[in-house]
């Protein structure tokens, strides 16, 4: 059943990623990704980590992406034209494709420690409560900081917008 | 295999109710609506209009699906069925009463609990906005779009303090799964004032309970916030272009809307289905409730006003009277009375939606903005503050 539903949303996931590339339209596009955010969130949540997935729901699905779907309709922006094409990237890109793929491959598989198999629901520090602890004690530092760094950047757009408007 | 029989019962249960009420809250709006100003309302299909709602239903079927010409087919299809779905996922995570025992099957009534019931509520609502805004998008319209984008603006305007005062409670409740917020809310101080979190110690939640209802009437697109579809402004607004199921579609996902809200604002702040009195008189609120309503039939149907009164008021009086006695039945009488207490409490605020529509006016846009930004946000977030702050000092860690 696991297994399945893996599948099914992997799936999902994949296509509605290559569409978010494919499509023409920046609508398309936004939509695309609102589902690839949906099935990741389902797959957080078969891994047990329920909170996760509700927060990537939320904020990505719920609250990022409105804003970016509004910002297009604001805008009103039409279809993408195709550029020229680069000689650079008819020459050069599918070897540098290659190449990326390898030397993730190599870095993944001598670096990274041996990894025992995925069990779905396994994992029991998911839940909001086990999130919150860790937030606020571990992680208190980073936590923080990163919400200064939100701050400056909100600063940083309104400081941006007024002077536009003078 | 128990389980999964179970569960299907109590989803068919759930929606042919849900789907019954939708139906019916329209007609009771529109009576509602008519008597505060002065009118009758639908009377003309079956008694007292009763049968008004099944009407336009078939009504709405039988229409032409007009599909304009420009617009984006895939995305105008898919828009209404988003708004449908999403508005009908959230009733899964209610509870509507205890533990029961039926035929030695012992199950709660609710579809299911979540560990993580509020969270789950709150995300299938922020992204109940797309409906909306690519409804309005793809129809290729001025006045959709405009719509689209105003709906767009206020959910994510209201979403804040609407989160914030529901975050309040859950501190107090310390929990986040439905079943558990409505245990704690159990019991009462001082043996007769309830432990709902709008009167719970240390901090009653009566601010944030009103900013969550203002918060909600913006979020369900109703009067005074009902800017994405201003008619005298916008023709109909996102839904302009939209005619038969579709635009039927969006039509019971604003009632839909409406009820998600209210059952939320019953289970977070007015204690669930947990009665107003302690026990054993809370038991016969329900029964007093039903013949007074009867007495009332009876009594009206000996002095007919219209034509029809004196059969149809009695049948209501005989309604309500098998009603009272069913409160009597032994094992039906656990099921129904904390059915009747939280249906009671949703139906009260789906009476104050109803009533503030039909007295206030609407908001200008700007004024609907500034009031989200610089008066309920920050009065939300000094509300969480303060509770913080006294359930951290009262619980001592």
């Amino acid at each position: 059943m696991d297994t399945i539903l893996f599948f099914i949303f992997a799936i999902i996931a994949v296509v509605c990623g290559l569409n978010l590339v494919l499509q023409k339209h920046p609508i398309s596009s936004a939509l695309s990704l609102i589902g690839v955010m949906g099935s990741l969130a389902v797959l957080y949540l078969m891994l047990g980590a329920e909170f996760l997935a509700a927060a990537q729901v939320i904020v990505y699905a719920g609250a990022i992406m409105v804003l970016f779907v509004f910002v297009i309709m604001l805008l009103n922006a039409g279809s993408e034209k195709p550029g020229g094409k680069s000689w650079f990237a008819q020459i050069a890109g599918i070897p540098l494709l290659l190449a990326f793929i390898a030397v993730m491959g190599f870095v993944i598989e001598t670096f990274l420690p041996a990894l025992r198999s995925v069990r779905f629901g396994s994992f029991a520090g998911g839940t909001a409560r086990e999130i919150g602890r860790v937030l606020f004690t571990e992680y208190l530092l980073p936590f923080e900081v990163t919400s200064v760094l939100i701050l400056i950047a909100i600063l940083g757009a309104v400081v941006l917008a007024r002077k536009e408007i003078d | 295999m128990t389980f999964i029989v179970v569960s299907l019962i109590k989803i068919a249960i759930v929606m042919a109710f849900f789907m019954t009420v939708l139906a019916y809250l329209q007609w009771i709006e529109r009576k509602v609506l008519s008597h505060i100003q002065l009118r009758v309302g639908p009377r003309r299909v079956g008694p007292h209009g009763l049968l008004q709602p099944l009407a336009d239903t078939l009504k709405l079927f039988l229409k032409e699906d007009l599909m304009p010409a420009h617009v984006n087919r895939f995305l105008y299809r898919l828009a209404p069925a988003v708004a449908v779905f999403l508005c009908l996922l959230s009733v899964a995570v209610f509870p509507f009463g205890p533990e029961i025992e039926i035929f030695g099957v012992r199950t709660q009534m609710q579809i299911t609990d979540l560990n993580i019931g509020i969270l789950f509520v709150l995300a299938v609502t922020s992204v109940g906005v797309y409906g909306i805004a690519i409804g309005g998008w793809a129809s290729n319209n001025k006045y959709s779009l405009m719509g689209g984008l105003r709906s767009a603006a206020q959910m994510i305007s209201y979403e804040l303090p609407m989160g914030l005062a529901i975050i309040a409670p859950l501190l107090m409740l310390n929990s986040l799964s439905f079943r558990e917020m409505v245990n704690n809310q159990a019991g009462y101080s001082l043996g007769f004032i309830p432990r709902w979190t709008v009167f719970q110690y240390p901090f009653p939640q009566v601010f944030g309970f009103i900013i969550y209802l203002i918060a909600a009437f913006a979020e369900t697109n109703r009067i005074p916030f009902d800017l994405p579809e201003a008619e005298n402004e916008l023709v109909a607004g996102y839904h302009t272009e939209y005619s038969s199921m579709k635009f039927a579609g969006y039509f019971m996902a604003e009632y839909a809307n409406m009820t998600t809200v209210c059952c939320i604002a019953a289970l977070l702040f007015l204690g669930g289905w947990h009665p107003l009195f302690p026990a054993p008189y809370s038991n016969l609120v329900p029964v007093v409730v039903f013949v007074v309503v009867a007495a009332l039939a009876f009594f009206h149907g000996l002095q007919p006003a219209r034509k029809w009164d004196n059969i149809t008021f009695p049948i209501v009086g005989v309604i309500a009277l098998i009603l009272a006695g069913l409160f009597f039945v032994p094992v039906l009488n656990t099921i129904l009375i904390p059915i009747f207490w939280f249906l009671s409490k949703v139906g009260l605020l789906l009476f104050v939606f109803i009533w503030v529509r039909g007295t206030l006016p609407r908001f200008r846009y700007d004024q609907l903005m500034r009031f989200a930004w610089t008066f309920l946000f920050p009065v939300a977030l000094i509300n969480l503050l303060v509770t913080g702050l006294l359930v951290a000092v009262t619980t001592g860690h």
